[in-house]
């Protein structure tokens, strides 16, 4: 069993398709990009894996569990349980210290230990910056610190909206490190970015265009950092389009 | 870690490290609890401010003897049925016909201080006699016989039932004033109680003016209390003086009140559009707390948290500055200072938590509603 299948998933706001038939499935311990134009479906597809929205029709099962079916309630039970989330602008409680921020998920989901938030923040290397407020760190160490809340309560599945989107070259760099490093301890990881450097070094990057799976490439290949040949088609054609 | 400490930790770190944000709300809960807090303490001092200054207006007991006279002794005992901080003052009256170049004149025996705490209306050319030896005479009696303050005035008394012959007993004693009440009192003369004894002998009172700083139901005990203490002698509550009190002080307890329940109103509107400011700036705050898996009634909790140690700290600084502008209050309006009222403190306190509370809880229920992908995304 897939550990998430999305069956026949639309989204409808009016005349609006943002989401047409879709269909996917990715397996425990899977890195899968999904890539896609602005308008093309990939916000509303995270918004539908990721328990904040439900789709007009279809199923999405998460562990067996048919999502679209669930209460408010249960997804935010569901989104606090298996999912651990990243965001673009990362996020971060103002008022709250790194380690705070990273509590709080804990906080949410069982109990606060800060040895435990403290050795998460390591893992990102920012042990030293624990007690920094989010306006005290730079972009990349507050999307790291972001990093550190999504994984601190083991999720099922990391969703990183854009993770990279406000960060420099380096900055990235280090990002798109953590994600190789949390992948080879076994987390699922499902990125969405429009950005082909990014979506690249997935084991498989799905295409959205006008909210249908327009295309989905297969990193054969996978050991990592890899420019693999349907990325650079890719690349190519979306240069054409642009 | 408990749960709870989080809280706190999450709490203080939102009100200490957000001090600008929260010091506007603060301020906002501080000023509404300093004018409830000043009110309510005007509110009850009032009676007792307006007591005092209803005591301008004269006695509202008199005592008199349940059989005749009553004795100094007696009074004496019927003044310790009082509070001490509400008696006024008291003027013990014996009143004997003496005469003045042969031609009758009431004379009071009295003791002066008293006189002056429960007449305090009364108006005297010259001073007040302050020892023995000493006499206020009434503006009729200073006009029928020429007198004038400084004179040295002679009274004469002839005994009841002294044989023909007997020399009128006499006493010769300094003007000092001459009394102005637009009353009877200026038909009379006033000594000592000492020096009308010395002229007519010793006898008993007949009457003893109290001043009390207390409302007609209170008096009611209080005369009730003294005929059970002290069976020689009875006291009347002067109607006229306690009915009017009673009357003007209800309405000006009503008119405080109501202005309290305004404040009360208006404090909970200004309250209520600063927490759904403060509240509504943290939309994105609730967003991500809810995307990160917080439920609406923990989101409600940590919220309303916050909004009542706020509620708390305004509470403690209303009761303090309460006090301050209460104070403010008595002094310019009633020219006296105002008691601390420490029930005050508690109420305030809790009053002020409550309400913030309240105030709270509709701006944070509707942020609640939010939609995380939505605020996440900036929209």
């Amino acid at each position: 069993m897939s550990l998430l299948e999305l069956k026949h998933i639309y989204k409808i706001y009016g005349e609006l398709h943002a989401l047409d038939d879709v269909s996917l499935k990715v397996e425990k311990g899977e890195w899968v990009s999904i890539m896609g134009p602005s308008g093309s479906g990939k916000s509303t597809m995270m918004n539908i894996i990721g328990c904040m929205d439900k789709p007009s029709k279809g199923e999405v099962l998460l562990d067996g569990v048919d999502i679209a079916k669930e209460s408010a309630k249960n997804l935010t039970a569901i989104r606090r349980d298996k999912i651990g989330l990243i965001f673009q602008q990362f996020h971060l409680v103002n008022y709250l210290t790194a380690v705070e921020n990273v509590m709080l998920a804990q906080y949410y989901h069982s109990l606060p230990d800060e040895k435990e938030a403290l050795e998460a923040l390591d893992r990102v290397g920012l042990a030293d910056r624990a007690n920094h407020l989010p306006s005290q760190l730079s972009g990349g160490e507050q999307q790291r610190v972001c990093v550190a809340r999504a994984l601190i309560n083991y999720p099922e599945i990391i969703l990183a909206d854009e993770p990279t989107g406000n960060l420099d070259e380096a900055n990235e760099e280090i990002v798109v490190d953590l994600f190789h490093k949390l992948h080879d301890e076994g987390t699922t990881l499902i990125v969405v970015t429009h950005d082909p450097e990014v979506a690249e070094v997935a084991q498989r990057t799905l295409v959205l265009r006008n909210g249908r799976l327009h295309k989905e490439i297969v990193n054969q290949n996978f050991t990592g950092k890899i420019h693999f040949e349907d990325m650079e088609s890719f690349r190519k054609e979306e240069k054409g389009n642009a | 870690m408990k749960k709870s400490q989080m809280y706190m930790r999450m709490i203080f770190a939102s009100l200490m490290r957000r001090r600008s944000r929260m010091l506007v709300a603060l301020l906002s809960i501080a000023i509404g609890a300093t004018i409830l807090s000043g009110l309510v303490t005007v509110y009850y001092d009032v009676p007792r401010q307006m007591g005092a200054q209803f005591r301008n207006y004269g006695a509202n007991l008199i005592l008199t003897g349940t059989d005749g006279g009553f004795s100094l002794e007696d009074t004496e005992k019927a003044l310790k049925v009082f509070a001490k901080d509400e008696l006024v003052g008291a003027a013990p009256f014996r009143y004997e016909n003496i005469r003045i170049h042969e031609h009758p004149v009431v004379a009071a025996g009295t003791d002066m201080e008293g006189a002056k705490a429960t007449s305090p209306f009364w108006r005297v050319e010259g001073d007040w006699c302050s020892t023995d030896g000493q006499i206020m005479v009434g503006k009729n009696v200073a006009e029928s016989f020429r007198l004038k303050a400084g004179e040295m005035l002679t009274l004469s008394f002839t005994p009841e039932n002294a044989p023909k012959d007997t020399p009128d007993e006499t006493i010769d004693l300094e003007i000092t004033g001459i009394l102005d009440t637009g009353g009877s009192e200026e038909d009379y003369v006033y000594l000592s109680l000492h020096d009308l004894e010395t002229l007519t002998g010793a006898g008993d009172l007949d009457v003893c003016e109290v001043s009390v700083s207390a409302q007609s139901d209170q008096l009611k005990v209080y005369a009730d209390q003294i005929g059970v203490t002290v069976p020689a002698i009875s006291a009347h509550l002067v109607k006229r003086v306690t009915a009017s009190e009673t009357t003007v002080l209800s309405k000006l307890q009503a008119l405080v009140l109501l202005v309290t329940v305004v404040v009360l109103a208006l404090t909970m509107i200004c309250v209520a559009t600063t927490m759904t400011a403060v509240v509504t700036e943290r939309r994105k705050e609730i967003g991500l707390r809810k995307a990160i898996g917080a439920s609406d009634k923990s989101i409600i909790g940590e919220f309303l948290g916050e909004s009542m140690m706020l509620g708390g700290i305004g509470g403690i600084l209303g009761a303090a500055l309460g006090f301050v502008f209460a104070q403010q209050v008595s002094v310019h309006v009633f020219g006296s200072s105002i008691r601390f009222q420490w029930l005050l403190v508690p109420v305030t306190i809790l009053v002020s938590i409550v309400v913030t509370g309240l105030s709270s809880l509709l701006p944070i229920r509707s942020a609640t509603e939010v939609d995380p992908a939505l605020v996440l995304k900036g929209e």
